[in-house]
């Protein structure tokens, strides 16, 4: 059994069961103002402690654990689904098909991502799903370069040699010689991109970028917590950690994955 | 070598075409930004006819065709414009900004290289042993720390609690050498490390991947040692993804330090664009996108180049 | 011989208190003179008679430009370029006597053409003047000699002088209008040195100013608008002032510190929480008053300001002599309001929208008077808008149904007496009342009548009141002469000195 495999996919399974959980139970209403109660460290009380509001921390990781996963797992699954095929396509075909999606790639390629997200949330205003959109766009070329870069380099290989020598259809080359070949690049590539996502949701959030208040977001927490960090360093390190734990959980998954799917080993 | 000019060119001929169709783009998605700069300009109190004032003076009643040419005209000229709230030529504006995420992202790429490279050829040669899956869970927790709670953690430590190095703000060049790159310190580090577990990483499995290549095989066969092997052989040919992943970091420093500036409050061209959407700057943000854009097609540009350089097969028929 | 009978330790500390000793000199020496201060927004450039940020004034005003008259740290009326004056019994007619011998920065000789040049520049159509309003009295501006200058006005204006000591109505020099933005030439007490944009801006002493010479020859304005920074720079010394600091929650730490100065006074910012009186159910005054009882300002202040910041019950400033204390009038009873809903039509509350510029104080304040709307069934979704969105939608568009931002100007009640303006309020009593203050100028009258305008818009409920914002001023214990409260948006350094 793979150790990787079995650790991110016992952490993976907690986060997700802490959000599913928190659809129906959480200790405190994650958006209920108790001011008298504010910034207390934790206690038996409050687990984690509570914010500027009095609200308690745990609950509010709870609660915004449900908001980070659906904007990454979207925008990571709008880049792959589009990026992979277009990439492994252009690799395949060269020509203009491959210099013209190229181009395409190289304009989406050439913006800052980070400012056209935050382009984009200017004109549509801040939200959950402009951040999908905005992640999910600049996922896209990443993985078309990826799987054209690595399609490329398994193209010239020997073995692909023959298979087209022996007149073997593209898209059966494909299948059959280059996905195998370079499923653990893309895994690789997926598991950063993943991590990326919640990451970049939760980067955007900090920039008020975000899903708005009351919903807690990880990365307003951490905005939030900033101006107190003196004060009550525990509203940073809590949210924080919850990202932290959430990424290398799903990391590790995403390494056991390859180990187990790598038809090299 | 003509084919290889012939490349050079044709990849040039690209970067220039996006580098035009990027600037359409820019500039008629800027114009749909809600907002008024000149309302925004004069503020709360400000009467209307002062505001219709002000949008004459800035050219803000023209035609949308005709002010996109006089601003795409000037630009090849070298005249980015004047700042409609600085009102300073933007050039000026981008300049004093470079001066700080340039050596903002250089250090950070720097120093997460001279980490990344020698710790993933480290562990690919120690594939499976402890060593390698002690650097490997290392890293595997920096991709998971998010580099402004790292930041903010960094904070805490160095600036509250020991007050050794500032929390934020830049004292300016003029202030000297030794406190500029003290004020730029925490945020390269904050940059840095989780940039250099990802490039740890892809190096590693990169060499990996390589090294079970079977012209590798065969070189090991003839008797190479492994070190050499993994020097002379593997490292060239795994150059290929961590070029890729190297020219996407320093884009994504250029332009993307813009948390980290938020975080330690640095006057750089990321918080300069942030500023300048939110204040409805648009002159300053489009020439801040078309330099950026520009600085992100030139590393591009070398990073083809670069791979044609490693891997001959790629310049000839596929 | 003495250092080794004492010891290695004791002359480790032996050296380390002479090298002290030193330090601590040669600061006392070095820094008598020199100030830097913090503000927390950037100027987006110098002329504050061409637009209306605060940040403007809040290094040019009383350092590099004057007025006719100025305001003073008491909020009250004094000469400034204007050594005196004599109004007419009518009450419309001014006649200024300049200072003499005053030179503008460039060396331009300052007189009574300047001053006509600077008040038709900012009433003139073509004028990009953020207060215009402070000029429409004006009828005629003559020059009678090189150093007098007749204002006549259309009407009797009480604020007229008030009026001539804002930041707006700052004289600007003939020939140096024009590049003002960037490089202010104005008769003040320190000139303009330089701009590092996005960082600082440096004010020199000007040695050949009119007026008493100020004791600092130094002055640095320093923008650091994140709030943890603003904390680490004091700690550090980096600056030695931050006299509007925006982090309520770090006060405290301030405070036990005895090295620094706190200092909590008052600004001109009435914090509200806006209605659109024109958009159902906003039009309905049950609706109004039911927001009224559903706000807790404690907890608004308590959460939001960390306790900083008075409340107040209507649009006018507890610091003013005419303030009267309304707060109890519309207190806070969630009961109350659920019955005023109940009465309204809407037992069940009703679903809204909350725009919320950027400053923390509207972000935090606005998730507090949601949570508390909730309470008593309004959902009022929060939609977090950048200052240009703001601007252009709440402001100008009115498309919004609430909003909380800071009015902080002096002297604006007269804002709920414009019919264009943004809350869509219109009683016709009100803007009688506002007139009849505009045109009267004995101070027992205007108190009389600013106290009946408080009553009517406590009554009226407009808005939401919430709170009247706090001047955070921070600095080092050493220094002396900054202001206490903000009468007007400024950081006049005129006055400000170290002492030991």
């Amino acid at each position: 059994m793979n150790r990787s495999l079995v650790v991110g996919l016992a952490i993976t399974l907690l986060v997700a069961a802490m959000a599913l959980l928190s659809f129906v139970w959480t200790p405190y209403d994650a958006t209920a103002i108790d001011i008298p109660a504010k910034l207390l460290g934790p206690t038996a009380a409050h687990w984690l402690g509570t914010d500027h509001f009095g609200r308690d921390i745990l609950s509010m990781i709870m609660v915004g654990s449900r908001n980070s996963i659906a904007v990454a797992l979207v925008a990571v699954g709008i880049g792959a689904g589009i990026g992979i095929p277009l990439g492994l396509l252009a690799a395949m075909r060269g020509g203009w098909l491959d210099e013209m999606l190229m181009r395409l790639q190289d304009l989406v390629f050439a913006f800052p991502a980070l400012i056209t997200a935050i382009m984009i949330t200017a004109i549509s205003g801040p939200g959950a799903f402009n951040a999908i959109v905005a992640i999910g766009i600049f996922n896209i070329p990443v993985f078309a370069r990826v799987a054209r870069g690595a399609a490329l380099s398994v193209w010239s290989r020997q073995f692909i040699l023959a298979a087209r020598a022996l007149g073997k259809s593209e898209s059966r080359i494909i299948t059959d010689h280059v996905l195998p070949n370079i499923t653990d690049l893309l895994t690789v590539q997926i598991t950063i991109q993943f991590a990326l996502g919640i990451l970049a949701e939760a980067g955007l959030s900090y920039l008020g970028l975000g899903a708005p208040p009351p919903d807690p977001s990880w990365g307003r927490m951490l905005f939030e917590a900033q101006t107190m960090i003196g004060l009550a360093p525990h509203m940073a390190l809590f949210p924080g950690l919850a990202i932290v734990v959430t990424v290398l959980g799903l990391n590790l998954l995403g390494d056991g994955l390859r180990d187990v799917l790598d038809p090299k080993r | 070598m003509p084919l290889m000019s012939f490349y050079i060119l044709k990849r040039l001929a690209i970067g220039l075409a996006t580098l035009l169709v990027a600037s359409i783009v820019v500039f008629t998605v800027l114009e749909i930004l809600p907002g008024d700069p000149a309302r925004l300009m004069l503020g709360l109190g400000a009467s209307e006819d002062a505001v219709a004032a002000l949008r004459d003076q800035m050219g803000l009643n023209q035609p949308l065709i005709m002010r996109y040419l006089s601003w795409a005209g000037h630009l090849l000229m070298g005249d980015f414009g004047r700042s409609y709230t600085y009102a300073v030529p933007v050039k000026e504006l981008i300049a004093e900004r470079i001066a700080v995420s340039f050596p903002l992202a250089s250090m950070a790429l720097l120093l997460s290289t001279a980490i990344a490279i020698p710790v993933g050829l480290f562990a690919a040669a120690r594939r499976g042993r402890t060593a390698d899956l002690g650097i490997m869970s290392v890293t595997q927790l920096g991709l998971a720390i998010p580099n402004f709670w790292f930041a903010l953690l960094l904070v805490y430590v160095f600036a509250v609690s020991l007050r050794l190095l500032p929390a934020g703000g830049f004292p300016g060049w003029s202030a000297g050498i030794g406190p500029a790159l003290k004020a730029l310190l925490l945020p390269a580090i904050a940059l840095a490390l989780p940039q250099a577990a990802i490039l740890s990483r892809v190096t590693r499995s990169a060499l990996i991947e390589t090294l079970s290549e079977d012209y590798i095989r065969t070189a090991r066969a003839k008797g190479l040692s492994r070190a050499a092997v993994l020097f002379h052989h593997a490292l060239r040919n795994a150059m290929i993804p961590v070029l890729t992943i190297l020219g996407l970091q320093f884009s994504f420093l250029l332009a993307g330090t813009i948390i980290i500036e938020n975080v330690f409050y640095l006057p750089g061209l990321g918080r300069l664009i942030f500023q300048a959407i939110t204040q409805r700057d648009l002159i300053v943000v489009e020439s801040v996108i078309m330099v950026l854009v520009a600085a992100i097609i030139l590393i591009n540009l070398i990073v083809d180049l670069a791979y044609a350089l490693v891997d001959p097969r790629l310049d000839g028929p596929r | 011989m003495i250092f080794r009978t004492l010891g290695t330790s004791a002359r480790k500390y032996a050296l380390f208190a002479l090298t002290a000793l030193l330090l601590s000199a040669m600061n006392a020496f070095a820094a008598r003179s020199d100030l830097t201060l913090a503000m927390v927004l950037e100027p987006p450039h110098l002329d504050p008679t061409a637009g209306a940020a605060a940040a403007i004034d809040e290094i040019v005003y009383a350092n590099i430009f004057e007025g006719l008259t100025r305001i003073g740290p008491d909020g009250a009326v004094k000469p400034a370029l204007a050594a005196s004056w004599e109004v007419s019994a009518d009450e419309k007619t001014y006649v200024f006597h300049l200072q003499q011998g005053v030179r503008f920065h460039d060396g331009a000789a300052f007189d009574a053409d300047d001053v006509k040049f600077s008040l038709d520049r900012a009433r003139a159509p073509e004028s990009t003047n953020a207060q215009k309003g402070l000029f429409t009295a004006i009828d005629e501006v003559e020059v009678m000699d090189p150093s007098t200058v007749r204002v006549s006005l259309k009407y009797p204006s009480g604020d007229f002088l008030y009026n001539m000591g804002w930041g707006d109505a700052v004289i600007v020099g003939r020939t140096s209008a024009a590049g003002n933005k960037e490089k202010p030439i104005g008769t003040g007490p320190f000139k303009f040195q330089n701009w590092a944009k996005g960082s600082q801006i440096v004010l020199a002493g000007n040695p050949d100013y009119w007026g008493e010479k100020p004791a600092l020859d130094r002055a640095t304005f320093r923008f650091i608008p994140d709030p943890a920074a603003a904390t680490a720079a004091l700690l550090a010394g980096d600056v030695q002032a931050f006299p509007s600091f925006p982090a309520p929650e770090a006060v405290p730490q301030f405070q036990a510190d005895p090295r620094f100065e706190v200092v909590i006074g008052t600004t001109e910012g009435e914090t509200i929480l806006a209605e659109n009186n024109a958009r159902p159910p906003f039009d309905n005054p049950k609706v109004r008053e039911a927001i009224a009882h559903a706000i807790d300002r404690k907890a608004v202040i308590d959460g939001a300001m960390f306790g900083f910041g008075t409340p107040i019950g209507s649009f006018f400033p507890p610091h003013h002599p005419a303030y009267v204390d309304l707060t109890g009038e519309r207190k806070y009873d969630p009961e109350l309001a659920r019955k005023l809903l109940t009465e309204a039509g809407y037992p069940k509350g009703f679903r809204t929208t909350l725009k919320l510029p950027p400053p923390t104080y509207a972000r935090r304040g606005g998730e507090i008077v949601a949570a508390q709307l909730r309470a008593v069934g309004i959902e009022a979704d929060i939609i977090p808008v950048e200052w240009a969105q703001w601007l252009d939608q709440v402001f100008k568009g009115k498309d919004y149904d609430l909003t909380i931002v800071a009015h902080t100007e002096p002297n604006d009640l007269n804002i709920f007496a414009r019919d264009d303006y943004y809350f869509n309020y219109r009683n016709p009593a009100f803007k009688a009342l506002i007139a009849q203050i505009e045109a009267t100028s004995d101070d027992a009258k205007r108190k009389a009548l600013y106290q009946r305008a408080q009553g009517i818009l406590s009554d009226d409920a407009p808005v939401a009141f919430l709170l009247q914002f706090p001047k955070l001023g921070i600095w080092d214990a050493k220094l002396q002469g900054l202001w206490k409260n903000y009468p007007i948006q400024a950081n006049d350094l005129t006055a400000v000195k170290w002492t030991d």
